[in-house]
């Protein structure tokens, strides 16, 4: 006991058309765990991500937050909660995207302010605060005026992980958030997901980084076409002696 | 020289001068001004609107969409006009020039509503799904992640149909309403002479719109100047 779970993944299933990309992935997340998810292109990876975040429509299987249902197909047809529990529900998670996905019309500090305005947690005040605090943590102070097209990607990426941050997540998805970055400018993007990761941040990662991912996560998955193919801590995984594994693993950190 | 300069200058002032027929231009750019404008704003709310049932996943406001656009943009604005002013209005004692831009904004609409769904379409996916992600229902997303930044894209676009519109005004005489092309071939008739008015009528347009031009390239400038992607 002890453990609070906050995502409850079980038998999604997902197909693009004809190709099906998820076969009955399962994954739990308790309060506190970074899990990362690793695998080749195609595997399915983001796709978990985008059916957890209620991006896309998943064809089967069950979804819960904190044991509230999102999604389920246990009445035999995929049943979706009401629009007003999917609005509660969205309120507990957040989400990195790998293109930033910042607002070019807005500043940094309205990107990170409207959410938490327009979604009615709090008023403009105490969200221009909240904002300018977690800018302060991030190193991103001065850039609040700026807009994103001033911003080099690593800044961007910061500023999209304070603006998921000022909704006061329960749980943070992480969708390849260094694979649009040069390799120069990953560093100060995985430094900020390892601060939250020592703070005890839920988050799952969807990542290419694979001595990052061995180095955050409680858990990791390794996932091919569209099935887990194994997981386990980080010892475990990246210790295992499994072809397939070691294969996907040598090839990236060769790089 | 000076005896041609004579016949052109009496010629002038027999088109323009005499009897006042500088009069008859200035208050058709006012009539032409007028259905313009009342046009344009018609058009954008129904374009706005068809543009909305056009992008929604409801089949009976995709349908209404659908028609309302195929209908106006597969039959001539001339027919449109005259329907909707001798059969739909027949009986309604409206100003004939407050029915007129009614018709040139239901004309109007269909092409505003391409030019919307156009520039929605045209804002990366992601930025809905940022929205969405932030805890932003369907519509705040739209309100205030989409539509601002589709205004500057679809500005141009909109800017080419107000020209397109104002020019299309020039059927109004078909209704009976004196704008500047229907004062310009009133003097035509009046005068016979044919190059003066006409080629008068054609400046008048042709400053008309510059000066719209300039005035539209002012304005996307502004907008733009907020944009540093």
């Amino acid at each position: 006991m002890g453990k609070e779970s906050i995502l409850e993944i079980k038998n999604i299933r997902k197909s693009f058309k004809d190709h099906e990309v998820l076969k009955n992935v399962s994954l739990n997340v308790d309060r506190g765990e970074v899990v990362s998810i690793i695998g080749p292109s195609g595997s399915g990876k983001s796709t978990i991500l985008r059916c957890a975040t209620l991006l896309e429509r998943m064809d089967g299987g069950t979804l819960k937050y904190k044991g509230d249902i999102a999604a389920s197909d246990e009445s035999g047809t995929m049943v979706y909660a009401d629009r007003n529990e999917l609005k509660r529900i969205r309120r507990c998670f957040g989400l990195v995207f790998q293109s930033f996905n910042l607002f070019p019309h807005y500043t940094v500090l309205k990107n990170i302010v409207e959410p938490v305005v327009l979604s009615g947690q709090c008023d403009a005040d105490e969200a221009k605060e909240r904002a300018m605090g977690l800018l302060e943590r991030l190193g991103l102070e001065e850039k609040a005026e700026a807009y994103p097209g001033k911003l080099s990607g690593g800044q961007k990426q910061r500023v999209s992980i304070a603006r998921a941050l000022a909704m006061k997540p329960e749980i943070l998805f992480f969708d390849e958030p260094t694979s649009a970055l040069d390799p120069e400018l990953t560093g100060e993007v995985l430094k900020v997901i390892k601060s939250l990761a020592a703070e005890h941040m839920t988050m799952v990662i969807v990542t290419h980084e694979m001595k990052f991912a061995r180095e955050v996560s409680d858990r990791v998955i390794f996932l091919e076409n569209g099935e887990i193919h194994s997981q386990g801590t980080s010892e475990e995984l990246f210790a295992s002696d499994n072809e397939r594994l070691n294969a996907f693993i040598g090839k990236l950190e060769q790089r | 020289m000076a005896q041609w300069w004579a016949g052109v200058s009496e010629t002038f002032a027999r088109c323009f001068i005499n009897e006042g027929r500088y009069k008859l231009l200035i208050s058709g750019i006012g009539v032409t001004i007028k259905v313009s404008l009342l046009a344009i704003v018609l058009g954008m709310v129904i374009g706005f609107l068809i543009a909305l049932c056009n992008l929604s996943k409801k089949k009976p406001l995709k349908i209404i969409g659908k028609v309302y656009t195929d209908v106006i943009r597969g039959t001539p604005s001339v027919t449109q006009l005259m329907i909707i002013y001798f059969v739909v209005f027949a009986t309604i004692n409206w100003a004939k020039w407050i029915i007129a831009a009614i018709a040139f904004g239901i004309n109007s609409g269909a092409y505003v509503s391409e030019i919307i769904r156009a520039g929605i379409l045209s804002i990366d996916r992601g930025q809905t799904e940022a929205g969405r992600s932030l805890g932003l229902t369907a519509k705040q997303t739209m309100m205030y992640i989409v539509i601002p930044q589709a205004v500057k894209n679809i500005f141009p676009a909109m800017g080419n149909e107000f020209i397109t519109l104002i020019k299309e005004t020039a059927i109004v005489g078909y209704v009976g309403l004196m704008d500047i092309q229907k004062a310009g071939d009133f003097i035509k008739s009046a005068t016979y002479e044919a190059f003066m008015p006409l080629v008068g009528t054609a400046i008048i347009y042709f400053v008309l719109i510059k000066l719209l031009t300039i005035a539209l390239t002012k304005y996307e400038a502004y907008l733009r100047k907020s944009e540093k992607r």
